[in-house]
């Protein structure tokens, strides 16, 4: 179906719901004087939206919006995706002292218009709308990550994340620009129709490529255009770090899925995706992958910060996830979706202890955990210890699933990608090193003297949303037979 | 007896969560965690008796769906082989549970996560689905590590990372390796009866990339490498050995019981298990270097870092990668004795050097220091502990009537037929062996008694209760070794011979 503006509405109200939501809270900021009221405003709406988009799941996929966004099942993932982190954020958010000092009401409005960016960004099926939703998620994620009062490592944190986040897509609608220049259409299905004819110069694609790159490469944190994350992951607020670390990376994911795939290159039976013969990207990509993971885990062996730390774990998760990309088959398509919901579990339950812990101590530095099981705070530890493991890869937890299927859609093409397996595992190996040295730190190391014993009661609202992650990321280690079938039947594209 | 393996796996992981129920007192935690470790003793033992030996195949199957569209299944099931390892487990963490009975900080992680560990070690012996295999591989690791590194003496942290490391590193190559033969096994599955079955299927035509062309290796062969990096660090094999002493030095008595009388098999049965019937053409070509060789290698290497120590439990330590050599030098012989003795020498080595970790322990517990010229005389201050330590000792140094005997002359006598030289190397190390143990025997033992120990107390009745049965079994198994090679043979000699056309 090819839908115009007014048609559209009946498959739109998600977002509608979304958008009545921000209004809303932005209204009803003006009136109510207990803040947390507007954080239950917000869950509501997150959770009405997300009502609403599996009720989509029986629609017709199709254009919408005069070819401007597209609904089909790889779109609703995505969906239902940023609004599952959205909700977790929330839920985070209560539960943390960072945000009782900050202008609750305009926190959660931009974090619901951060979720309706990106639920642009997993649909938009032209450049133009690509760009602008991609936009949408960054100005929004800026303000958010400054958004500690009198807080100067906040502030420049936003401030690094606005010049980056400047060029990075500027760069991008400049490719943008030489694509509508070869392809005369910003339209994902014309280009794909564009590309099979012959007069199409292979190298200015290729830069064209490259360009575009800059813009997605940066959401997905990888390599090199991964400088900001460090600094703003520290900066951020905690609770927002996690929502950043992983709705943005997995929006990022979609959109350039969206485009490289369906977009540029085209299905062939079997499972494979046939890319532009002469242009080398899968291997760009290959490289990339390699390069970004491992510099990320070489990185994060050394920082004394454990949110700075998660920050180049999480290139080093970009790096993994990459790999399912540059193989090009529906393999490895379905391991990245299946990668990110465990990365979406393991990383926002790490982010939640960090938080906990720092509610307690007010720091987020490693050396704090020193003995933290034997300090009063021995579930926490053991929940830590549990997302840092599955992030490793250890079997029976989730990560090590999602890493097992990555690993086999690149073993499935054989060959050259042997070389990026062994590579990957490698990095396996090297980020053990430092996700054990924070369990060493908290289970092994005996406390301080002058280390205080921390109170987590156990009416602690976390533990609310702690224990869940933990014995999700231990089923999904075990049974994930169901998430599996999900994520196949989410690589279902209009375009193909 | 229907899925009697799960139960025997899952007992333990219930025991394991009804200790972190219990409330905080260290009596009933040990107690519990005991019961814990009866069940599945009493069912290997029933395995045992009634484990058909004229049978090679596999026995007490247990076969569910697990991911049908990868195609992993929950696959169990025992031969000979695993019944004698898994016989082991049993045995040995059922005694580790009361040499435990000392451990007072923090009693219920301590006692959870070693049922939690109980259970891996199971789980690796009875899997039949390669990814199966592999969860338990890797859930093996962290009880060990939080082990070591909680409950371990002064250098823990440093121990524990080492073996999690070198063992993660390992799998690894093992991981990549599996998912290669996954996909080259039609239909693609996990199930290792078919792979061995479809051994034919992985290529042996040399690879046209460097290194491969050089060293003529084939697919087969670089898997074969692969696997067996993950298996040698287990062993330890040198030069992957490095973190053994140091883990054996710093984890408590009953971890050092089980890494030594368990975990160090695991190696080895992974090369029997998966190695040798899956990849025969590479088993074949690879065995002389990689097995047979470098297993000398071990026993004389081991043997002379033995004689240096000056640590009683370093010592032990390096004992085990000398006597883990007969092992490997035995599996790549190729012949009936020598593959049999092999897996007897796994067995004999569980129990022997079990003794050795638990008398350590003993004396370590009253004398707070382990270092051999630190003693003198304790034969005359206990002198039933003394008579313990020279069972253990003759034992592991292979004299006649002792079951380390029987192994020993096995793989010798195997060896021999094959390949002369390496029997005769290894065989110097069996002088160089009793050399170390009798000299440190001398040293700890006789001597004038030492003034500072006068006082040492016997060795006590829980203590007794530990060493006995691991004593009994090795003097049955000196003189009647048939109760465990009669288990052995149908299994190995089907093992053996997908080899011997290839050879």
């Amino acid at each position: 179906m090819d839908l115009k503006n007014i048609g559209s509405l009946d498959f739109f109200y998600p977002e509608l719901i979304i958008s009545g939501t921000i209004l809303l809270i932005i209204v009803l900021d003006l009136l109510v004087r207990a803040k947390q009221r507007l954080a239950l405003m917000a869950l509501v709406g997150s959770v009405a939206a997300l009502v609403a988009t599996f009720d989509l799941y029986s629609a017709q996929p199709g254009w919408l919006f005069h070819r401007m966004i597209i609904l089909d099942n790889f779109s609703l993932f995505f969906k239902v995706f940023a609004l599952a982190a959205a909700i977790l954020c929330i839920l985070m958010s209560l539960g943390s002292n960072e945000i009782k000092q900050v202008y609750q009401g305009e926190y959660y409005a931009l974090l619901l218009t951060c979720t309706l960016g990106m639920f642009f960004m997993a649909s938009a099926s032209n450049l133009l709308m690509a760009y602008l939703s991609l936009e949408l998620v960054s100005l929004t994620s800026y303000v958010l990550t400054g958004f500690l009062p009198r807080n100067r490592r906040s502030s420049e944190a936003a401030l690094k994340y606005l010049i980056y986040g400047g060029v990075a897509s500027g760069t991008m609608i400049y490719g943008m620009s030489w694509i509508f220049g070869m392809t005369g259409s910003l339209d994902y299905a014309a280009i794909q129709a564009a590309m099979g004819q012959p007069e199409i110069n292979k190298t200015a694609l290729f830069i064209a490529f490259i360009f575009i790159m800059a813009g997605f490469g940066y959401k997905i944190v990888f390599v090199p255009f991964h400088m900001w994350s460090p600094d703003v992951y520290q900066g951020a607020p905690t609770p927002f770090t996690a929502f950043l670390s992983v709705a943005s990376n997995a929006a990022g994911i979609a959109i350039m899925i969206r485009f490289f795939f369906p977009g540029v290159s085209r299905m062939v039976p079997g499972g494979e995706w046939a890319f532009i013969s002469g242009v080398e990207w899968p291997h760009v990509l290959l490289f990339l992958s390699m390069i970004t993971m491992t510099v990320g885990n070489l990185c994060a062996l050394n920082q004394r910060n454990l949110k700075r730390m998660l920050a180049y774990s999480g290139i080093a998760h970009a790096g993994y996830m990459l790999m399912g990309l540059a193989v090009l088959n529906n393999e490895g398509l379905s391991a990245i979706l299946f990668y990110v919901v465990v990365y979406l579990i393991m990383n926002l339950g790490a982010f939640l202890v960090v938080s906990m812990i720092a509610n307690a101590t007010g720091s987020e530095d490693i050396e704090n955990y020193r003995g933290l099981a034997w300090r009063g705070a021995v579930i926490p530890a053991a929940c830590l210890a549990v997302f840092l493991l599955s992030l490793t890869g250890l079997p029976p937890f989730a990560g090590f699933i999602g890493k097992f299927f990555l690993f086999a859609a690149v073993l499935k093409e054989g060959g050259a990608f042997f070389i990026l397996a062994l590579v990957a595992v490698m990095n396996s190996v090297v980020s053990l090193y430092y996700y054990a040295k924070i369990i060493k730190t908290m289970f092994l190391d005996s406390p301080n003297l002058e280390d205080k014993t921390i109170s987590i009661g156990a009416q602690d609202f976390n533990f609310t949303l702690l224990l869940p992650l933990t014995v999700l990321t231990v089923v999904f280690g075990i049974y994930f037979g169901p998430l599996l079938r999900y994520t196949n039947q989410s690589l279902s594209f209009f375009i193909k | 007896m229907e899925n009697l393996l799960t139960y025997m796996i899952f007992i333990p992981v219930a025991g394991a969560a009804i200790v972190l129920a219990l409330p905080n007192n260290a009596k009933l935690i040990r107690w519990v965690s005991a019961a814990a470790t009866v069940p599945p003793l009493l069912m290997a033992i029933w395995l045992f008796a009634n484990f058909d030996r004229n049978q090679a195949g596999f026995q007490f199957v247990e076969k569910y769906q697990w991911i049908p569209s990868f195609n992993i299944s929950y696959y169990m099931g025992v031969d000979g082989l695993s019944i004698s390892m898994v016989l082991l487990t049993a045995l040995l963490c059922f005694l580790c549970i009361f040499a435990s009975f000392g451990i007072d900080k923090a009693v219920k992680g301590y006692f959870a996560l070693f049922l939690m560990l109980d259970a891996g070690m199971m789980g690796v012996f009875c899997a039949l689905d390669f990814f199966l295999f592999f969860v338990f591989w890797e859930v093996m690791l962290l009880p060990m590590y939080f082990l070591i590194g909680i409950w371990g003496g002064p250098r823990r942290e440093y121990a524990a990372i080492k073996f999690f490391l070198y063992t993660f590193f390992g799998s690894a190559f093992m991981l990549i390796a599996i998912l290669a033969l996954y996909f080259t096994t039609e239909p693609h599955t996990f199930d290792m009866t078919v792979m061995m079955a479809q051994a034919n299927k992985f290529g042996t035509e040399v690879l046209p990339i460097w290194p491969f062309n050089q060293l003529g290796w084939g697919f087969q062969h670089a898997i074969w490498m692969a696997m067996f990096i993950g298996f040698a660090i287990k062993i330890p094999a040198f030069p992957f050995h490095t973190w053994l002493p140091d883990a054996h030095v710093e984890a408590p008595t009953a971890i050092s019981v089980i890494l030594a009388g368990v975990l160090l098999k695991m190696g080895t049965y992974g090369i029997l298990r998966i190695n040798f019937p899956m990849l025969p053409v590479a088993t074949a070509d690879l065995a002389f270097w990689f097995l047979g060789a470098l297993g000398a290698w071990n026993i004389i290497y081991g043997a002379l870092c033995a004689m240096a120590q000056k640590d009683l439990k370093k010592l032990v330590a390096y004992s085990s990668v000398s006597h883990m050599g007969y092992v490997m030098l035995g599996m790549a012989s190729f012949t009936t004795q020598g593959i049999n003795g092999a897996v007897l020498q796994m067995f004999n080595h569980g129990t022997i050097t079990a003794m050795l970790f638990l008398l350590v322990g003993v004396i370590y517990d009253r004398a707070h220091h382990r270092d051999i010229d630190g003693f003198g005389g304790i034969a005359a201050i206990m002198p039933l502990y003394m008579g313990v330590t020279a069972l253990a000792f003759f034992a592991s140094m292979g004299l006649p009537g002792l079951s380390g005997f029987i192994s020993e002359i096995l793989v010798l006598l195997g060896t021999w037929q094959k390949y002369p030289i390496l029997t005769i190397i290894a065989a110097s190390g069996v002088i160089l062996t009793a050399g170390y143990l009798l000299w440190t025997m001398q040293r700890v033992f006789l001597g004038p008694p030492n003034e500072k120990y006068l006082k040492l107390s016997e060795i006590n009745g829980r203590e007794m209760f530990t060493l006995v049965p691991l004593g009994v079994i090795v003097v049955i198994l000196g003189i009647y070794p048939s109760v465990v090679l009669d288990l052995l043979r149908a299994s190995l000699d089907q093992i053996n011979q997908v080899i011997i056309p290839h050879l």
